[in-house]
């Protein structure tokens, strides 16, 4: 297993490289002058300059690549077009409260549709089943926009119950988390009775049964297990899409997270930031697919890595 | 003599047995209706404003009120229809046939070839698919052909990651093995015995997948940065909404419905077509 995931840690240094290389030509597949873009548009001619030469813009393209990895690995990411800050400081500083945000709804998600799946997979056609799928179906079909802006006017405009927006205290994290979550919850749910049912139907499965082993053993021991891989798959996904900050949800509430950061740079063209905010996501998003090909091996023995 | 039902006639017949995915294809079959007719249900121009009719509620003559330009809601939400399910057939598009063929090499083959696809996957996994759009979105433009192109790239890498997920467990069952030792073509083997045996979930992405394009175009829309005014979208709608949440919420209401009840059916559809598509499944 550790030379396994020494192996797969190495395998991530073409990703890093290919994320360079997206990050690098990004800028350059922009209309108009790079270092006007990234000036920003109320430069003056000296700041342009300024960032042609820092850039190397005139020199060949292989050595504008190589200067740009060594100011990468330095973390030098230039500063935001809108706030003058290093964009390494601006996004270091909302990471947190994206993070903070990301697990507590991946929590509440896994902790709630991990069960209401198995729970409907083991009981089809009942109230129970088709309770959680409509559920489930509704929370994959809602908008988590519109959702979030409903959760507002019930639970802060009507109710005063709980803040609508900002960030600073355990309250605070309830509305957006709940929002998230909601979408995760109904995605995860579903992917586990859809896996459990086809897993449930296997040989192994009446084997299991007709040896006389109590129910919840075949289901956790026998079904869970190998209904697992899928499941595994559609978290790290969605925690993928939730290390993105969950744009959306974090609009809504006006929560300081990097999901917002990137809406904002893109609205105002603010390059270097929009780049900051896609390498910081890059890196995050390695170790989370790391963590799950390690555990797809730990759960399926039959899966066998060359 | 009475000749035996087809594959495809009995699907057929499991499918139309499922009330919940023929309510979702009654409520597709709405929209398509919708949107192919939207010319003759809704006569006049869906952007012209008209500020004296500004945010007026359900009535006669505009059973879904209007919007802070005065323009019919129910007018915007019928042509924008179109938008909405081109936008997701587009998108599906992209991600089926580039995704599901890549994923099927990377899980048979393993090796160099899996390691390569795996790590460009990674790549493109690396930006989260709203934020991998957004990204596209930064660079390509706003509109409504880049919508497509940016939200369909980022749903490649889900079906490369799904559908090599399954193959790694199909492609050690005793069927496989047996086809490859009677000298099968690898060609044939992925076509013929891996891939109807990896369709269920595939299938399911697909069904999620439409309604997820939706969903994420109409979050491009509510962002601002999806497709532009004065063409109707419906996220847009939503979004332009939100300011009058409390003196005019049917303005964001309405479109929301629309967007919830349009990948409602895309989601009852696809899980009877899971249904009829499995053949261990019965009804």
């Amino acid at each position: 297993m550790l030379q396994y995931v020494i192996k797969r840690l190495l395998s991530t240094v073409p990703v890093l490289i290919g994320i360079s290389l997206l990050l690098f030509f990004m800028l350059r597949m922009l209309p108009g002058d790079p270092a006007q873009v990234l000036a920003g548009q109320m430069a003056t001619p000296e700041e342009i300059e300024n960032i042609r030469t820092q850039l190397g813009l005139n020199e060949p393209i292989h050595v504008q690549y190589g200067k740009f990895l060594t100011r990468l690995v330095q973390l030098d990411l230039g500063r935001s077009a809108r706030t003058q800050n290093p964009v390494a400081v601006e996004v270091w500083a909302r990471l947190p409260n994206t993070m903070l945000l990301a697990v507590v709804a991946i929590t509440l998600a896994c902790v709630f549709g991990i069960p209401a799946g198995i729970l409907s997979a083991v009981r089809p056609y009942t109230w129970m089943d088709y309770l959680v799928t409509s559920a489930a179906l509704f929370g994959i079909s809602m908008p988590v926009f519109w959702l979030g802006l409903m959760l507002v006017v019930i639970f802060s405009i009507l109710l005063h119950w709980l803040p609508a927006g900002g960030t600073g205290t355990w309250q605070h994290v309830i509305l957006p988390s709940v929002t998230l979550a909601s979408f995760v919850v109904a995605f995860i749910a579903r992917m586990t009775r859809s896996t459990m049912i086809e897993v449930l139907s296997q040989d192994y499965i009446t084997t299991a049964r007709s040896k006389g082993l109590q129910e919840q053993v075949v289901i956790i021991k026998h079904a869970l297990k190998n209904a697992l891989i899928p499941i595994i798959t559609v978290v790290g996904l969605q925690f993928g899409l939730l290390l993105g900050g969950a744009v959306l949800t974090e609009t809504v509430f006006a929560w300081p997270g990097i999901g917002r950061l990137i809406v904002d740079s893109i609205l105002a063209r603010d390059y270097p930031m929009i780049q900051g905010t896609i390498l910081i996501f890059g890196l995050l998003y390695i170790l989370v697919n790391l963590v799950v090909d390690i555990v797809y091996a730990w759960v399926d023995p039959r899966i066998h890595y060359d | 003599m009475r000749k035996p039902a087809s594959q495809l006639r009995r699907n057929w017949a499991k499918l139309r047995r499922n009330k919940a995915a023929l309510f979702g294809g009654f409520i597709l079959g709405v929209y398509l209706f919708t949107a192919l007719g939207a010319p003759l249900l809704f006569t006049g121009s869906p952007s012209a404003p008209n500020l004296i009719m500004s945010l007026e509620g359900p009535s006669a003559e505009h059973p879904l009120g209007t919007d802070e330009l005065g323009r019919s809601i129910l007018g915007r939400i019928i042509w924008g229809s179109r938008v909405s399910l081109l936008i997701a057939l587009g998108v599906v598009s992209v991600g089926l046939f580039v995704g599901v063929p890549f994923g099927l090499i990377s899980g048979y083959y393993g090796g160099r070839i899996d390691f390569v696809i795996q790590r460009l996957t990674d790549m493109m996994l690396a930006f989260p698919g709203f934020l991998l759009a957004l990204g596209l979105v930064a660079v390509l433009g706003v509109g409504l052909k880049n919508t497509v192109v940016s939200i369909g790239i980022s749903m490649i890498p889900i079906y490369i990651r799904l559908v090599r997920g399954c193959v790694l467990t199909v492609r050690e069952q005793v069927y496989v093995e047996a086809a490859r030792a009677v000298g099968t073509r690898d060609f044939k083997i992925l076509l013929r015995h891996i891939l109807p045996n990896v369709m269920v979930p595939i299938t399911v992405q697909t069904s999620l997948g439409m309604g997820n394009a939706i969903l994420f175009a109409a979050g491009l829309g509510f962002l601002g940065i999806g497709v532009q005014p004065p063409t109707p979208e419906w996220g847009a709608m939503l979004g332009s909404g939100r300011a009058y949440l409390f003196n005019a919420p049917h303005v964001a209401t309405f479109p929301g419905i629309a967007i919830f009840l349009s990948v409602l059916s895309f989601n009852l559809l696809g899980d009877g077509l899971r249904d009829a598509l499995d053949p261990r499944f019965k009804l």
